[in-house]
């Protein structure tokens, strides 16, 4: 029983963290850009204005553009969910393993487009289209360096994978450099940062992500953002708990979960130094770049399987 | 309550036949179809579902044997779990058609073709879907393959008038076949083997390795045209989308699974030891055709061509998993083997379901709007809110989402891929993840081919007249949406309960059941073992509703005080004025990124008609844009062959001489030869 | 298994992988500047891993060999093509690869075709970095590839010395390098072919006005 407490904290903890990790990014942005940064509380203070805010839906809005902030919020907070973020062996990382992570935030991109489809207009058609078209590229990456990382620990379960990564010691793998790699990138284009999309623009031409939800207000709108800032820190702590698994509680005890605490808040705030810097010194790419972009990804977990099946295995 | 198995069967196999004869009358009396004939075909629909369950869940397995007329040919019929399980498919779709029937056939009512004829072989064509899985020698397989084919055919040539419908329907004949050529010489290779037609016979073949690869390749031949394996589909989305759309669910739903089950009864029962080779060849054939098929139909604007081009995707994607079971089977990983016949077994059964779903769906909103390409549609899910939603359910099941049914067999498709680390080939170690990974794309493109499907087609604006006047469709055909939709879900739900079931039938076909699957109770699914890798379906169907639970509390907490009305405004327009219809992105707009990032993948003409500006020459008053897409398949393997099959003939007519002396002549010859031969 | 490996070893199968990534990156490259610099890096690859083969089997000859690829293939070679380039004013040329998802289609299965064929040879060779002979032969095939996919002279040459690069590194990871005489005869070859050829895209391009080998076939007799 306690798991599942834990299991609900630590999904708690997730779900309020996400706006923290956020404003640390755009903190260090401004640092970099010489701007004074806005509160590490803004995004909490933005949250809290729009679900205050009243909702103004377009005459033509259907169920499904009402629906849609809902399905989105909860499939990104499950996913979160599964995510062994403080401790490895919680039960909800059962519920779901890589695949079914992945399967997630299929379904919310799904209704994300859906509703950027639904008002009839040019912009929402847009963002979903292009949407769509980085997503069918950016999957097929994902999940092969997600294979290798499974390959390598014989499971795609999460905290099975992370325990693996954990206990290995000291193995200079090619297959998980590759597979990092690969991972980065993808999870530049699917959480829509720079260079594919930008998450500040409202510029017809370039905007992916805004196009979609330009339609959106009050609580719908807060929703959104929320999903949009608890999936970069999703993308934020896989990578850091797969590669970097260090100091992650492998025992329920309170000094191991504090250590667990304090270690991923470090990840954290190096993974958002790297973003930011990352977003600071690279221009946006024009869309019909990002395939390249993406390309690239997949070569990187290309050459991740194949050194794993003829380098690592024998 | 007892009831004799043979009166079952004989039921089944009635029912149809009688709702067939019964349609004969309907011309005169249009209500016989609401009140007789579409219930009968239900009722036998019922029955086979009854009769499947049975064989699953009791493990009937019996056989009969009739002697309809011919003295010395009697028909053998068995059902076991296999055909069991396929029956119960059929009939799941079949019951569901009935509803739909008696609501979508009003359209024909006034029309200029005859009801009888869509009934009769309507009836027809069910019968012999039944009679092919009962089948038990290849006689009566052949014979109820040949019913199942050429009622078909009259099926898709229903609606004769349009030059287009009757050249599909014979492209579809023909193809039949030459798919019926292959099936038969696949079984004379057994019967020659054998020594007799019954499949008890087959089995027993000792075949060395050549002769059961021959029969293996023109098993995979044959029944890989029926079911539209690339480079063999070009049929299939000329015929499906012609057909009337219930039919076209029967089609693509049901009759590619009956193919799928021949290809099943064939290799693992009748062969029996395959080889790992076999099942490289069918895995890069199936990767191919999923990839094919999901392009194809991103680019398709008719709806229900759309449908049937990611049939064949999903064709593909059975045939990966059936790739993968021989790929294991035959390096003695027999486990593994059948984790990937389960995982196929569940994407058949899965894809009947929702690609009924969606062709029944696409034939609603056709026969309301009145209109076929999606570029005049939008707006529909106002006019049509419950097919709207049994729509979205399908097309989320088909894209692969969970909690769904269609995400759980891909899970078990990639489950199985990853499972590589046992094989002993380093060759194959590499091939397979790699396939595993063209299926990801294939499901990521599916899901873009959806979105667009739904969108353009049922959110948006209204982009014709037609479009804005469509209204729901009868209840019948919604009833028949709402119970597959809502199987959709169930399936997609109890994975390990209906996994559990499927293993009995590989438990019967190969001996190999999948005791880990379902080892931790119905809640997780766990393929391999826990540690593996693990899902849990009916879990997050339940964290998916706390979730919403939870966003719910977050607003109640954070809300102001006050009642805050939700209010309607107009969409932002940029400040140029109203938006209209027109401005929406349209189907071919939204495919155009991929487009032209796949753009060797297809044989595209563009038509680009720019009139300029009277006043300003570099401005554009108007462009028109026109895609076409053709099939490359068309000119890649089918000309050339056309154009041998010419040049050929034209050589073969110069012995057409004319002249009656040649032709006294060549028999002359002819029996002076066969005279030399016989001595 | 990778994780019963020493440490050096682990980090010699690490620098295969890079190897290969390199020919890799060396086919999707558009620009002539950024190839020559890709292929800069896989010589200081392949010299880097030289040297830890040294070290970890004790073979003091192969630091010979690694300084001298260190200096001809990373640094003296793809300085002598950047000053071409940058004196034939190519630069700033772009070209374009023909489908290069195709191509990376076609690389992965030379790769996976290389594993095919080494397979029955690695269950015989004794040697203890055995896998990278797969890498070694797939980077000698991507080289190939790149020498067949592209149509500007200066890629070709960079395809080539990659080439060379795969059989020196299967020469260190299979033997652990060749003769020394062979070795240096080698690298002398390479150092004078790239001359050669510096001097040959002059020529070149006095003749047809351009480094694009394509414009070659205007040279045949064959008139259509």
């Amino acid at each position: 029983m306690s798991y599942w407490i834990l299991a609900l904290f630590q999904a708690i903890l997730f779900v309020f963290l996400a706006p923290l990790f956020s404003a640390w990014v755009k903190r260090v942005k401004c640092w970099l850009q010489n701007r004074r940064p806005p509160s590490l509380l803004q995004p909490y203070r933005d949250l809290r204005r729009l679900f205050s805010k009243q909702v103004v839906l377009a005459h033509n809005a259907s169920f499904i553009f009402r629906l849609s902030p809902y399905i989105i919020a909860a499939a990104t907070l499950l996913a979160a969910v599964a995510i062994p973020l403080l401790a490895v062996n919680l039960p909800t990382a059962a519920i779901a393993d890589v695949i079914v992570l992945a399967g997630f935030f299929a379904l919310a991109r799904f209704f994300l487009a859906l509703a950027g489809m639904d008002i009839g207009t040019a912009f929402g058609g847009m963002g979903s289209s292009r949407e769509m078209t980085i997503s069918a590229m950016a999957e097929p990456a994902m999940l092969m360096a997600v294979f290798t990382l499974a390959m390598v620990a014989s499971s795609t379960n999460l905290s099975t994978v992370i325990g693996v990564m954990l206990n290995q010691g000291m193995v200079l793998r090619p297959s998980l450099l590759f597979a990092f790699l690969s991972l980065v990138l993808v999870a530049v284009a699917e959480t829509g940062r720079i260079p594919v999309d930008n998450p500040s623009t409202h510029l017809e031409l370039t905007m992916i992500h805004e196009a979609m939800i330009l339609e959106y207000s009050g609580r719908h709108l807060a929703m959104i953002e929320w999903a949009a800032q608890l999936k970069l820190m999703i993308y934020g702590v896989l990578i850091a708990n797969i590669f970097f698994p260090w100091g992650i509680a492998e025992q329920l005890d309170a000094a191991s979960l504090v250590l667990a605490f304090v270690a991923i808040g470090l990840k954290l705030m190096i993974i958002g130094v790297a973003l930011a810097f990352g977003e600071t010194l690279m221009a946006k790419m024009r869309l019909f770049q990002v395939p390249a972009f993406l390309v690239l990804a997949l070569t990187f977990s290309v050459i991740g399987l194949l050194s794993h099946i003829i380098l690592e295995i024998s | 309550m007892q009831i004799d198995n043979a009166l079952l069967i004989t039921g089944v196999l009635l029912l149809p036949l009688a709702s067939a004869i019964v349609a004969l009358l309907s011309d005169a009396r249009p209500w016989l179809l609401r009140l007789l004939v579409f219930p009968l075909l239900g009722l036998s629909g019922l029955l086979a579902v009854w009769l499947g369950a049975l064989s699953l869940f009791h493990g009937l397995a019996e056989s009969f044997v009739y002697s309809p007329g011919l003295p010395w040919l009697h028909w053998h019929l068995r059902i076991d779990s296999l055909s069991g399980f396929f029956l119960s498919l059929v009939g799941i779709v079949v019951f569901a058609i009935s509803l739909y029937g008696p609501g979508y056939a009003r359209e024909y009512v006034h029309g200029k073709q005859p009801l009888a004829v869509l009934g009769l072989f309507t009836g027809l064509f069910v019968l012999g879907m039944y009679l092919v899985l009962l089948a038990d020698d290849a006689f009566a397989f052949m014979v109820s393959w040949e019913l199942m084919s050429l009622s078909s055919y009259f099926l898709v040539s229903y609606q004769h008038q349009h030059a287009a419908n009757r050249r599909a329907a014979f492209i579809y004949l023909l193809m039949a076949h030459v798919g019926a050529l292959a099936i038969l010489l696949g079984f004379g290779v057994l019967a020659g083997f054998g020594h007799g037609f019954t499949f008890e016979l087959m089995r027993q073949a000792p075949l060395g390795l050549m002769w059961s690869s021959v029969a293996f390749t023109l098993g995979l031949l044959g029944f890989g045209m029926k079911a539209g394996l690339v480079p063999i589909h070009v049929w299939l989305p000329e015929a499906h989308p012609v057909a009337p759309s219930h039919i076209s669910a029967l089609m693509s739903g049901v009759m590619l699974k009956v193919a799928i089950y021949g290809f099943i009864r064939l290799t693992f029962d009748l062969i029996g030891n395959v080889h790992w080779g076999w099942g490289v060849g069918v895995l890069a054939f199936g990767s191919i055709t999923a990839l094919y098929g999901v392009l194809y139909a991103l680019l398709q604007t008719d709806m229900k061509r759309m449908l049937a081009y990611s049939s064949v995707e999903n064709v593909g994607i059975i045939f990966i998993a059936l790739g993968l079971s021989l790929i294991f089977f035959g390096s003695d990983l027999p486990l593994l083997g059948t984790l990937g016949l389960v995982a196929a077994l569940y994407h058949s059964l899965n894809h009947a379901l929702f690609k009924s779903l969606l062709f029944l769906g696409a034939g609603a909103v056709i026969q309301r709007s009145h209109e076929k390409d999606l570029e005049r549609m939008g707006g529909l899910l106002k006019r049509m809110p419950w097919t709207g939603g049994f729509f979205l359910i399908g097309c989320i099941s088909i894209a692969a989402l969970p909690p769904f049914n269609g995400f759980v067999s891909e899970w078990l498709t990639f489950q199985t891929a990853l499972q590589v680390d046992s094989l002993q080939s380093g060759v194959l170690r590499a091939i397979i993840p790699i396939a595993a990974v063209v299926l990801a794309l294939t499901g990521a493109l599916a899901a873009a081919a959806f979105v667009r499907l739904y969108g353009i087609a049922f959110l948006g604006k209204a982009r014709t007249r037609r479009a804005r006047h469509a209204s729901e469709a009868s209840k019948g055909m919604v009833w028949a949406q709402g119970i597959l939709a809502t199987l959709c879900l169930l399936f997609g739900v109890l994975p390990s309960w209906t996994v559990s079931a499927m293993s009995r039938i590989t438990e019967n076909l190969t001996g190999y059941a999948l005791p880990t699957a379902s080892a931790h109770g119905w809640l997780w699914l766990t393929p391999v073992s826990a540690e593996t890798a693990s899902y849990s379906a009916p879990l997050v169907l339940l964290g998916v509703m706390l979730a919403f639970l939870a966003w719910a509390v977050v607003y109640f907490v954070l809300r102001p005080s006050g009642k805050v009305k939700t209010v309607r405004d107009d969409a932002w327009d940029c400040g140029f004025g109203p938006l209209s219809s027109r401005m929406q992105y349209s189907a071919t707009a939204f495919s155009m990124p991929i487009q032209r990032i796949f753009s060797s993948v297809w044989r595209l003409r563009e038509d680009i008609d720019r009139q300029p500006e009277k006043l300003l020459p570099t401005e554009a008053a108007s462009i028109r844009y026109q895609l076409q897409v053709e099939d490359v398949m068309w000119r890649w393997l089918y000309q050339p062959v056309v154009k041998m099959l010419h040049i050929t003939v034209r050589r073969v007519g110069r012995i057409q001489t004319g002249h009656l002396r040649h032709y006294l002549m060549y028999s002359f010859v002819t029996l002076i030869l066969l005279l030399w031969l016989i001595t | 298994m990778i994780a019963q490996l020493p440490i050096y070893q682990q980090a010699i199968l690490l620098l295969a992988s890079l190897v290969l990534f390199s020919s890799f990156a060396l086919l999707a490259q558009t620009r002539v500047v950024a190839i020559i610099k890709v292929f800069a890096w896989q010589g200081g690859l392949v010299a880097i891993t030289t040297a830890l083969v040294a070290y970890d089997t004790g073979q003091h000859h192969l630091y010979i060999s690694a300084t001298l690829t260190l200096g001809l293939k990373a640094l003296f070679i793809p300085w002598l093509l950047l000053r071409l380039v940058n004196k034939m004013g190519l630069n700033k040329e772009a070209h374009t690869v023909e489908h290069p998802a195709m191509l990376l289609i076609v690389a992965t299965a030379l790769v996976i075709f290389c594993y095919y064929v080494v397979q029955p040879i690695e269950m015989l060779s004794q040697s203890i970095t055995r896998n990278t002979i797969a890498i070694s032969m797939s980077v000698v095939l991507l080289g190939m590839l790149m020498l067949v996919s592209r149509n500007k002279a200066v890629s070709q040459v960079v395809g080539f010395m990659s080439l060379e690069n795969g059989l020196f590194f299967a020469a260190v990871a299979a033997t652990h390098g060749m003769p020394m005489v062979v070795e240096l005869g080698v690298a002398f070859d390479v150092l004078v072919a790239a001359v050669i050829f510096g001097v040959f895209f002059f020529h070149i391009r006095d003749s047809i006005d351009s480094l694009d080998v394509s414009q070659l076939n205007r040279l045949s007799e064959l008139d259509e």
